[in-house]
């Protein structure tokens, strides 16, 4: 039954492009993809270590600027600008961690509040480099350019849908190698016991650096892709929604799961469209803000753990 | 593979927890560290492990000294610890939990762990058979896929005792491990502990039920206030009249 699920919604995913011809609704398919990867990424700090990362959108927005800057001032091909949007976040992400030591729970969700903070105020005010609030237009299209053959730009939907995609399955493969190993039962004993894990030979730091750089890896590979698809990068990648949105994700679809953050994504950047096409503009937000209540009143884990026991019951 | 400490003093303000506290734990046996409440059992043992940071003195083990290392750091060096209250991971399953303990037996990295399935794939399976070895070893074979925070509270604290061992200690700190349990269960414990023993393992317990600690113990010693009062074999140590007075003398009852 699950597995039948599972290959059923791979068909829908892979075919996609093939059946959706209304190009807005590929456009949220994407968006869902993005969103996707970063709820992945969140998912590895708060669902396995248990350490809310409230300035995810740093991350993201470090990952779009750095192939911004990279592809449009200095006119590197994207597929670098790419690599740059994860090792430079990911550094990030190494920084934090190393900076984060001792701290935890409220403090480490303000220590990452903080960081986002002056990142985006750099971004903004930082004119030189960024644009300020101006922002980086032109950023060019991911193209594959094989020796012998003509250049296949990836600028249309459908094309980057699929690159998209990829970049979901990598994420959810990264994910899934980290947890069914013993690296992901040192995650896991962060979140469940730090000191017991300590007692039985767990290094607390070196665990949580590590999901904090590979998060934030992660988080901007998302971002990066999200300035190839858009084209254009500003200030706007650093808001607090885009960390808001992820943690709805991340909760709503079951953290500490592998399947809940893509379930969340999907759902959660669904929902607003159709909300969007069924209703008003007035009632889209207030029936958003109902159903998010509803899921996790009636799901507080999230809703793939809800299916879970639903169906072994 | 002596455990010694020298000269150890911790201080909290202005209450002393211990002062000047020397001893040594030889291989192969169990000593006991006794005492009434707040002598400073505890606070040794955290010394010991590395959660705590003596005001002075030195802990050293097999002549390498290992005052102010981190606790991961002691556990590798096999000194691992139990605490006296109930400390797992709570969300995990017993196996799960065993797994966790086990994480010193394991070798695969970040690296491996994305790039060398087949390693991680032999590794989980070696890990596997070790936990369901040291589950079955303390006798929670039945409840190998329950939650941790189901099991009733005398298997919470065998599952204690099981990721301890998993962690593949030398020394093994146990922190009154039988607290709050019935006697037909502290009879299983002090079982255990010989057959840790038998094993090889070096115990060292933290414990208030003097039957117990006097049924199992080749050495005991006994703080006060943070001083080490006595050190001896039992029968000397329950005859000691400093260690009487300590028990009874001051008003207070004797556990037992």
């Amino acid at each position: 039954m699950s597995r039948l699920l599972v290959a059923a919604a791979l068909l829908v995913a892979a075919t996609a492009p093939a059946w959706v011809w209304n190009p807005y609704h590929l456009h949220t398919l994407i968006m869902a993809g993005i969103f996707a990867v970063l709820a992945l990424s969140l998912n590895l700090l708060l669902g396995y270590t248990g350490q809310l990362s409230l300035g995810h959108a740093a991350f993201f927005g470090i990952g779009a600027y750095a192939t911004g800057l990279l592809t449009v001032k200095l006119e590197w091909s994207p597929w670098i600008g790419l690599l740059a949007a994860v090792l430079l976040p990911g550094a990030a992400g190494f920084v934090i961690g190393r900076l984060a030591l001792k701290l935890r729970g409220a403090y480490f969700v303000l220590l990452t509040i903080s960081f986002a903070g002056c990142v985006s105020l750099v971004s903004v005010n930082w004119m030189d480099l960024t644009n300020g609030p101006l922002g980086l237009p032109g950023v060019p299209p991911l193209e594959i350019a094989l020796p012998g053959l003509p250049a296949f730009s990836l600028r249309t939907k459908s094309a980057f849908y699929y690159v998209v995609l990829a970049a979901v399955g990598l994420a959810y493969l990264l994910c899934l190698g980290l947890i069914r190993s013993r690296v992901g039962r040192a995650l896991v004993a962060l979140r469940e016991n730090e000191t017991l894990a300590a007692s039985v030979g767990i290094d607390g730091t070196h665990y949580l650096v590590l999901a904090a750089a590979m998060s934030a890896g992660m988080a901007g590979l998302a971002g990066g892709l999200y300035a190839h698809y858009t084209r254009f990068v500003s200030p706007e990648v650093f808001l607090f929604t885009y960390t808001v949105t992820m943690v709805i994700m991340v909760v709503a679809g079951g953290k500490g799961t592998l399947a809940g953050p893509v379930v969340g994504a999907v759902l959660f950047t669904v929902l607003p469209e159709a909300l969007r096409a069924a209703t008003s503009w007035q009632w889209q937000m207030l029936l958003y803000g109902v159903l998010l209540v509803a899921v996790l009143f009636f799901m507080p884990e999230g809703v793939v753990p809800a299916l879970r026991r639903w169906r072994t019951s | 593979m002596t455990l010694e400490a020298r000269d150890l003093s911790v201080r909290f303000g202005g209450v002393a927890a211990l002062s000047g506290v020397s001893f040594a734990v030889a291989p192969g046996t169990v000593t006991s560290l006794i005492g009434p409440n707040g002598a400073g059992k505890t606070t040794a043992f955290n010394v010991i492990t590395g959660f705590q940071q003596p005001t002075q003195g030195t802990v050293s083990h097999d002549g390498q000294a290992i005052t102010g290392w981190r606790p991961h750091r002691i556990a590798a060096r096999g000194l691992v610890r139990t605490f006296q209250k109930t400390s797992l991971f709570p969300g995990l399953t017993v196996r799960e939990n065993v797994l966790t303990g086990l994480h010193l037996r394991g070798r695969v990295g970040v690296a491996a762990a994305l790039l060398a399935r087949a390693r991680v794939r032999d590794e989980e399976r070696r890990l596997g058979e070790e936990a369901d070895g040291v589950i079955d070893f303390v006798g929670l074979g039945a409840r190998r896929r329950e939650a941790a925070n189901g099991l009733s509270y005398g298997d919470q604290r065998l599952l204690e005792l099981a990721v301890a061992l998993a962690a593949g200690p030398r020394i093994l700190l146990l922190d009154e491990p039988a607290s709050g349990m019935t006697t037909s269960e502290k009879a299983s414990v002090a079982a255990l502990i010989a057959r840790i023993r038998a094993q090889g393992v070096t115990v060292f317990l933290v414990e208030h039920d003097m039957r117990l600690v006097m049924g199992i113990s080749d050495r005991v010693l006994v703080l006060n206030y943070g001083r080490l009062i006595a050190d001896g074999d039992p029968a000397s140590v329950q005859r000691d009249p400093e260690v009487i007075r300590a028990y009874l003398g001051s008003g207070a009852h004797a556990h037992a």
